[in-house]
């Protein structure tokens, strides 16, 4: 199980953000991205999880292999939290939604409606979703927006057992979870050069 | 995969869901007409067919923007996109949804507001028959037509202008299925063209629908 990036160049919105990077990432091991807003990290992710195609370079990942978390965590909000767990355990493969529950602590909070819910509650559901997936390589925007500090320590401790279990992790964030299996990456140095004034580019972006 | 369509009826039941909501469309515009166009028997016989196959074709109309805009805003279907179900499986299923929850009882509510609108007798056996066999169209064209729509802002209406001229073959022979078998007339041709709609629209679209949809999540 590996992560290979090969020269990626990544747009948004037709905006060229990230050229030139390349990495790998082998099991057991976490990369942190870090960088100023709008530097591309979610664009990245995004890239990464194949929800868009890179501009340049290639992804190469282990086909069915990613659990993608985005800032929104697609829940339900009529649904209970078992419920919306359980549809996604569903959808990959049926595995049993106790465990992911115990993990972020939400067992008491299983019969409510996920409209009832804390922002941090939410959350916490959201990264109880990729538990149940069973994926071996979680690529996760932001994950402890809104998340207390006890439960960011959940957080870590899940990941630290999903890395240990030989999966692999790559997330956008800006607090320290404390991993020492992470790698902290910097994305400022990847930054796109924007194209001249003149070319083909500037007349394809009029209609973008 | 029928874990999504379960979802996908549950969440249409409970509170805010929109279930029922083509269905009272449907039910309003059927006691309305008669009001409007007067009492007159031979003139609301006339008007039937035309009316009910109108009606079921815009009370669908009203309830997709929801198919994707739900899920969009909740980030489900970016989730939905990596997840591993195909997304062609997605969109039929979702399709298949929206029939369920609205086309299936507008089917079932027909025959009751062809009474209201004095539909010939034996025309309700073939308005049932045009309705099951013409709403699929509706609603997978109505996919496809969300799927384009999807993540814009107050879409409903390009959505509605996009997804009307498809509409029309649909309404045309489903109309006409209908008032042919009022008059006692031959229906294999319209019949057979109504369900060539429904076929070629099922077996096509939904992958129109998930290239659509691929490009628009991007």
């Amino acid at each position: 199980m590996e992560l290979r990036l090969t020269d990626i160049a990544c747009a948004r919105g037709g905006v060229p953000l990230i050229a030139g990077l390349s990495l790998t990432l082998r099991a057991g091991h976490a990369l942190v991205l870090r960088g100023p807003n709008g530097c591309g990290k979610t664009t990245l992710l995004r890239t990464i999880a194949g929800l868009q195609p890179p501009l340049a370079g290639t992804v190469d990942l282990p086909p069915d292999a990613v659990a993608y978390a985005a800032h929104a965590d697609g829940l339900k909000a009529t649904l209970s939290v078992a419920e919306n767990l359980r549809f996604w355990a569903a959808i990959y493969g049926g595995g049993d939604i106790a465990p992911a529950l115990a993990r972020m602590n939400l067992t008491d909070l299983a019969e409510r409606a996920a409209q009832n819910l804390s922002a941090g509650q939410k959350r916490r559901l959201g990264l109880a979703r990729l538990l149940v997936t069973a994926r071996p390589v979680w690529v996760l925007d932001e994950p402890t927006v809104s998340l207390d500090a006890a439960s960011v320590a959940l957080f870590a401790d899940a990941v630290r057992a999903h890395l240990a279990g030989g999966g692999l992790a790559v997330m956008a964030t800006h607090i320290d979870l404390g991993l020492d299996e992470a790698r902290t990456l910097d994305l400022t140095p990847y930054k796109a050069q924007r194209a001249g004034a003149g070319g083909a580019d500037s007349f394809d972006e009029a209609f973008l | 995969m029928i874990a999504l369509l379960t979802r996908d009826l549950r969440l249409a039941l409970r509170a805010g869901g929109g279930f029922g909501l083509g269905l009272a469309f449907y039910l309003i515009l059927a006691v309305l007409v008669p009001l409007g166009v007067g009492p007159e028997p031979t003139v609301l016989a006339a008007i039937a067919p035309g009316v009910l196959w109108v009606g079921a074709l815009l009370a669908c109309l009203l309830s997709l923007d929801r198919i994707f805009a739900l899920d969009w805003e909740d980030g489900s279907l970016d989730l939905l996109a990596t997840a591993p179900i195909p997304l062609e499986g997605v969109v039929t299923l979702k399709a298949l949804a929206h029939w369920i929850t609205t086309a299936l009882p507008l089917v079932l509510a027909a025959p009751v507001l062809g009474v209201l609108l004095n539909l010939p007798a034996p025309a309700y056996g073939w308005l049932v028959l045009s309705l099951l066999l013409g709403t699929p169209a509706l609603s997978v064209i109505g996919t496809f037509g969300a799927a384009l729509t999807v993540g814009l802002k107050r879409g409903g209406l390009l959505l509605s202008l996009l997804v009307l001229p498809l509409y029309i073959p649909t309404l045309v022979y489903g109309a006409e299925l209908v008032s042919r078998g009022a008059l006692g007339l031959p229906v294999s041709t319209p019949l057979a063209l109504l369900a060539g709609i429904t076929a070629g629209s099922v077996a096509l679209l939904p992958f129109a629908s998930a290239a659509v949809l691929r490009i628009n999540l991007r």
